[in-house]
């Protein structure tokens, strides 16, 4: 494999295992293989919500439990080990050291082991589906009691225990990483780079990483308390006197299931950030550096970040509107989360007003970066509509929940990935993926990311509730509420069989990128920050802020350049 | 008048079920301000971002953080700012405080994969319910103990029947798990968890049939745990419950 | 300033090659750190990327144990905001009567003994944390004159170690104890939390004997006395922690109930 020369001399130092190249390259490869299975299953969801009949070949129809074994799997995957695996853990490391002007990660051998923990995480997860009663039926937020006992569904018994070793082991090795990351940012950035002149991606990282610290280990604490209600009959989160299934469970003493739903969106919120966060981070300094300009009011970018991840651990409740939560406590939480509404918007605006006027280049990083924008803003709207307890009440759990963080999340979170993928390549393999390829692929996605998540909004308001496996077949009034959103669920599920094939030009671009000749220049981007320095990390030093830019938008100055050229007029 | 008609033009615009509860017009209008304001906050920030995109490159000049950032910014404060507080108002006027005296008692449980509906009868109380009492195929689902003697006249329907325009006090209970009573047409949503009582209360307004959904993930059998909410005039719902209730006293009679 | 003083131009001239943590060339007692980015005062045009201070690997582990001992804090923190939401909770009974299942758990008393006991290890563990820092017994280490220093950190840690297994082993008998009076782990939310506090910390202890072996291990294997430090000085703040947590956490069960 061919490397640029930035990356090559780091390589001498340690062995080629713990080098953080080879770690950034597996987690990026666990995350295929969950992002992989989470499509597909999300596709079949989709099969199975439009055609109920439909039987899966070598299988046969879809049980309503296995609906929901698929619903569970495709968050789980989706959520930890695709959008906290490959934005945080994979580019952070691939690029991270390179653009801190350091050389390799804090504590290499850690990293290493978190890797290939993280990895023993996706295996174990895997096996639900193969475990006597399948993958777990209780969604990726595992409400007790229907979590807390075999009683309550198939999947629930063997499945459930597996999902909550996978994600132990998964939250270990997450902060894990993320101790390495903080570390790293802390104690390794090289000469010159103080922490003004971190290009944004380093905080979205370094935020990220503190997000992971603070809420792992807090999930852990509710994953052990509820293995402990599962096995050894304790009574953390189950009721005195539950009659599950016709069998009254033996717990002793008032566990509140609440407790449970506290302490899991205490980490549940602060990680939808850690999602996102890099992804932010990444957009702002390519729209930047395509649009040849500074990124605007970038102290504020800064401040936002930070305060994005500390807003973001006072929101959990937002989650909690109409589960049993005090109706003051509701309150607080909503005005928390009206609140970091606030330096989201910040963002969207910077972000407009980097780009605004400035020609940039259209190329497919820079599309994914807009892509990323305009995602960001459709989804994020309607964050604030949720956060307002009495409209949350009418739309909590539907599908209109679902159109918004897909839309937020995934979406704007896989656009981020892509952009990462097309922007770092030449770094990476030192070849550029192809821009026609690229930009049908751009286009395909968007299309379909807009098509298939923009009318669950209006499925969700006309009362769909999240996580049925049937929509049809129901008698009364129920079932015919549920009868208005069906030629909606159709054109739903072409959207999404539409984006999943819009992935197959990026894939034939990888495979015809990696077998081509052709090099990539050394920075074909005209990027500023230190990850494209022509030299070796040994002779950098960071001169100045990221994204100088000349006003003809040809000339630059990247942050390694020292000060002998002459300045360029700030923009 | 004029408001009601934007509102149901809305609510065909944005596909939502018909409004039959006292609080859900002020939902809905409130709803549909949030809608269309986050629908042209889209179409604005779009415009902006393909106008500067489209625009020729602009020379510089000073960069005005003020104008670009910060008065948007305060903008979007304000229209933040005035959306939840509009929120909070109804929010506090629904749940700050508890139904009114004279509202109705019904007692809604669910359990997997069904909702059972008590009705406290003459005595205005509801009987003491063991799970070690449940026999569902004994025709007591709630575990009713007979010895209490609030127990006698208690009624349990799978049907939850309400009259028209008097206020409703519903006390939510699970025997097992967390389940979610939602009633899309009343605007209403709550879930039931195990171990604890919820109350929320409403005001049905037209008479109709309406769907009541469990909206919280409980299980294999989630998508077909409903069950029907019957709004009746209220001279209807009297004949019903008096048939009900003497139904109920002769089999209570061997 | 260090004793022995090296100047930026012959620094320059032995380029670094394993790492750039520069430990091995300078004495280990140099208080210098640098590099870090915070370069603008730092003469960074003249110092070349890599060169840091002996002491920067040290604070880069401390710091690393540091953010490791965050997410601790945190994991105890939601068990014991847990333990006073369910202290706080109770159900009404058949006869409307508001009872709550909650029955103090007794603690043995042996747990004030082994707290003692904790104690001492930690005062044990700095005592090996400090007899590795002592300038010129790390000044001989250094240059070979002896090995006094590894010598006394070792006499230090085993009985840090010795002292920490004695906990262990009195936790253990206090779990026989409450055994014997049929306060098992199931039996009431009280005891849960009991037993799941302790033997949460439990675990984390045997984290920390683990650190510590490894310590001793590495105080006889390692050969750059930097590296020596640093497996007793992480090793110790961990023990430091997991000590003051427990006096927390002790005063939760025998005052909190
Ligand atoms: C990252 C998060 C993520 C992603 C990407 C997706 C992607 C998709 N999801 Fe979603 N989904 C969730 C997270 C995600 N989902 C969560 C958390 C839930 C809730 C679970 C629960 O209720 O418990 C959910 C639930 C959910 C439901 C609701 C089910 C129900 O409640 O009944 C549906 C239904 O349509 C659905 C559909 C889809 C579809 C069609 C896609 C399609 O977009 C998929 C198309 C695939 C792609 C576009 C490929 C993506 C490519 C990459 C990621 C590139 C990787 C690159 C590198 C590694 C470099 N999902
Ligand atoms: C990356 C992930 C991510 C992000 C960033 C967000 C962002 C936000 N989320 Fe979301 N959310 C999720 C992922 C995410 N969410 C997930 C996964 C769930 C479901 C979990 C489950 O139940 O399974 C969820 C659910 C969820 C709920 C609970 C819904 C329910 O279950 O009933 C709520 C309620 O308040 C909420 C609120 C918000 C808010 C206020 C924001 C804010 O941060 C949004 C801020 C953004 C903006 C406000 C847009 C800014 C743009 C503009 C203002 C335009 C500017 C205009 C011009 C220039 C003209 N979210
Ligand atoms: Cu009951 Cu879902
Ligand atoms: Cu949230």
């Amino acid at each position: 494999m061919n490397v640029s020369p930035a990356t090559s001399v780091a390589l001498a130092p340690h062995s080629r295992w713990t080098h953080h190249r080879t770690v950034g390259f597996g987690y990026l490869a666990i995350s295929a293989v969950a992002v992989g299975v989470g499509t597909v299953l999300s596709l079949l969801m989709r099969l199975h919500l439009s055609w109920p009949a439909w039987s899966l070949p070598l299988h046969g129809p879809i049980l309503p439990e296995e609906y929901l074994g698929l619903v569970t799997m495709h968050g789980t995957l989706m959520l930890f080990f695709v959008l906290t695996v490959a934005p945080q853990s994979g580019f952070g490391n691939l690029i991270l050291p390179a653009q801190i002007g350091a050389r390799h990660m804090a504590f290499p051998r850690l990293n290493a082991a978190s890797m290939w923990l993280t990895g023993l995480a996706l295996l174990v997860l895997l096996t639900a589906f193969f475990v006597p009663g399948g993958s777990p039926i209780s969604g990726w937020t595992a409400y007790p009691p229907l979590s807390a006992t075999a009683l309550a569904g198939p999947g629930q018994g063997e499945g459930m225990d597996v999902w909550l070793a996978a994600i132990a082991l998964f939250s270990v090795a997450s902060t894990l990483g993320a101790i390495n990351t903080l570390t790293t940012i802390v104690k390794l950035r090289g000469e010159g780079m103080s922490w003004p002149r971190l290009p944004l991606t380093v905080w979205g990282w370094f935020t990220a990483a503190l997000l992971s610290v603070l809420a792992f280990s807090v999930l852990l604490a509710a994953l052990a308390m509820l293995f402990c209600d599962r096995h050894l009959q304790s009574s953390f989160f189950v009721p005195g006197g539950d009659l599950v299934n016709g069998v009254l469970l033996q717990h002793r003493g008032d566990g509140s299931p609440l407790l449970w739903l506290h302490l899991f969106w205490f980490f549940g919120h602060p990680e939808v950030y850690i999602a996102i966060l890099p992804g932010m981070g990444l957009t702002s300094m390519v729209l930047a550096n395509f649009a040849h300009r500074r990124v605007f009011a970038y102290r504020l970018m800064i401040a936002t970040t930070l305060l994005i991840g500390l807003l973001g651990i006072l929101v959990w409740g937002h989650h909690m509107f109409v589960a049993g939560l005090n109706p003051f406590a509701g309150s607080a939480f909503a005005l928390s989360s009206m609140a970091i509404a606030l330096p989201a918007s910040a963002k969207v605006l910077s972000w407009l007003a980097t780009i605004w006027r400035s020609r940039p280049q259209l190329t497919t990083p820079m599309l994914f970066a807009l892509g990323f924008v305009s995602l960001f803003i459709t989804g994020g709207l309607t964050g604030p509509i949720l956060a307002q307890p009495i409209l949350d009440e009418y739309l909590h759990n539907t599908f209109f929940v679902v159109a918004h963080f897909h839309l937020i999340m995934a979406m704007a979170g896989v656009f981020g990935l892509f952009c990462a993928t097309y922007y770092w390549f030449p770094l990476l393999f030192g070849k550029m993926l192809s821009e026609r390829l690229g930009k049908l692929h751009f286009w395909g996605t968007i299309l379909g990311a807009y098509a298939t998540f923009l009318p669950m909004h209006l499925t969700g308001l006309a009362g769909e509730p999240r996580q049925y496996a049937q929509l049809t077949g129901v008698p009364g009034p129920a079932g015919q509420l549920l009868q208005t959103t069906l030629p909606l669920q159709n054109h739903i599920t072409y959207g999404a069989l539409f984006l999943a094939c819009a992935q197959l030009p990026f894939f034939l671009n990888l495979v015809l990128t990696l077998r081509s000749r052709l090099r990539a220049s050394q920075n074909p981007w005209s990027a500023t920050t230190m990850e494209w320095a022509p030299q070796a990390a040994d002779e950098l030093a960071t001169h100045r802020d990221p994204c100088h830019y000349a006003e003809d938008g040809v000339l630059f100055l990247g942050q390694w350049e020292p000060d002998a050229t002459s300045e360029l007029p700030p923009e | 008048m004029h408001l009601t008609q934007a509102i149901v033009t809305g609510q065909s615009f944005w596909h939502l079920p018909v409004d039959a509860s006292r609080h859900g017009p002020a939902l809905d209008a409130h709803l549909l301000l949030n809608l269309w304001i986050a629908l042209s906050l889209l179409a604005l920030a779009h415009l902006i971002l393909l106008a500067g995109l489209a625009f020729r490159r602009r020379a510089s000049r000073p960069v005005h953080t003020l104008l670009l950032e910060y008065i948007p910014l305060a903008a979007l404060t304000l229209l933040f700012a005035f959306l939840a507080a509009r929120a909070q108002q109804l929010w506090a006027a629904q749940r700050y405080t508890g139904a009114s005296p004279a509202a109705m008692q019904v007692e809604v449980t669910g359990m997997q994969f069904a909702w059972y509906f008590r009705y406290p009868g003459a005595d205005a109380a509801f009987g003491e319910t063991r799970p070690s009492l449940v026999a569902p195929g004994e025709g007591n689902p709630l575990g009713l103990d007979q010895t209490d003697r609030h127990s006698g006249d208690d009624l349990v329907t799978s049907q939850l029947v309400l009259p028209a325009g008097r206020e409703v006090d519903l006390a939510l209970r699970s025997q097992d798990v967390i389940h979610g009573f939602a009633v899309p047409e009343m605007r209403l949503k709550q879930n039931a968890v195990p171990g604890q009582t919820a109350h929320i209360h409403f005001t049905p307004t037209q008479p109709g049939s309406y769907a009541i959904l469990c909206t919280q993930l409980c299980g294999l059998g989630h998508y077909r745990m409903q069950a029907t909410m019957q709004v009746l005039p209220p001279a209807e719902f009297d004949a019903w419950l008096q048939a009900q209730e003497a139904a109920a006293s002769k089999r209570g009679q061997p | 300033m260090p004793p022995i003083v090296t100047p930026p131009e012959i620094e320059r001239r032995h380029k670094v090659h394993e790492s750039d943590n520069g430990s091995g060339r300078r004495p280990p007692t140099d208080k210098r750190t640098g590099g870090n980015g915070e370069g603008d005062s730092d003469n960074w045009n003249d110092r070349p990327q890599g060169r840091r201070g002996p002491r920067e690997r040290l604070s880069q582990v401390r710091m690393g144990v540091f953010f490791g001992l965050f997410a601790v804090l945190m994991f105890f923190i939601a068990i014991v905001s847990a333990f006073f939401v369910t202290r706080a909770s109770g159900h009404f009974d058949a006869y409307s009567k508001y009872v709550n299942e909650w029955l103090p758990t007794t603690i043995p008393s042996i747990l004030w003994l082994n707290t003692a006991v904790l104690i001492l290890s930690s005062a044990s563990a700095e005592m090996a944390r400090r007899s590795m820092f002592r300038e010129e017994d790390v000044m001989d280490e250094w240059i070979g004159l002896s090995r006094r220093t590894s010598q006394r950190a070792t006499a230090w840690l085993t009985l840090t170690l010795a002292l920490g297994a004695l906990f262990l082993a009195g936790q253990w008998v206090a779990w026989d104890q409450l055994a014997a009076q049929h306060v098992f782990f199931k039996s009431n939310p009280s005891s849960h939390f009991f037993y799941l506090i302790t033997v949460a910390h439990a675990v984390h202890l045997f984290v920390g004997v683990g650190a510590l072996i490894a310590a001793l291990i590495g105080l006889r294997r390692s050969h750059q006395i930097a590296s020596r430090q640093i497996f007793v000085d992480a090793t110790v703040w961990y023990w430091h922690a997991m000590g003051l947590l427990w006096l927390f956490l002790f005063a939760l069960l025998e005052f909190g109930q």
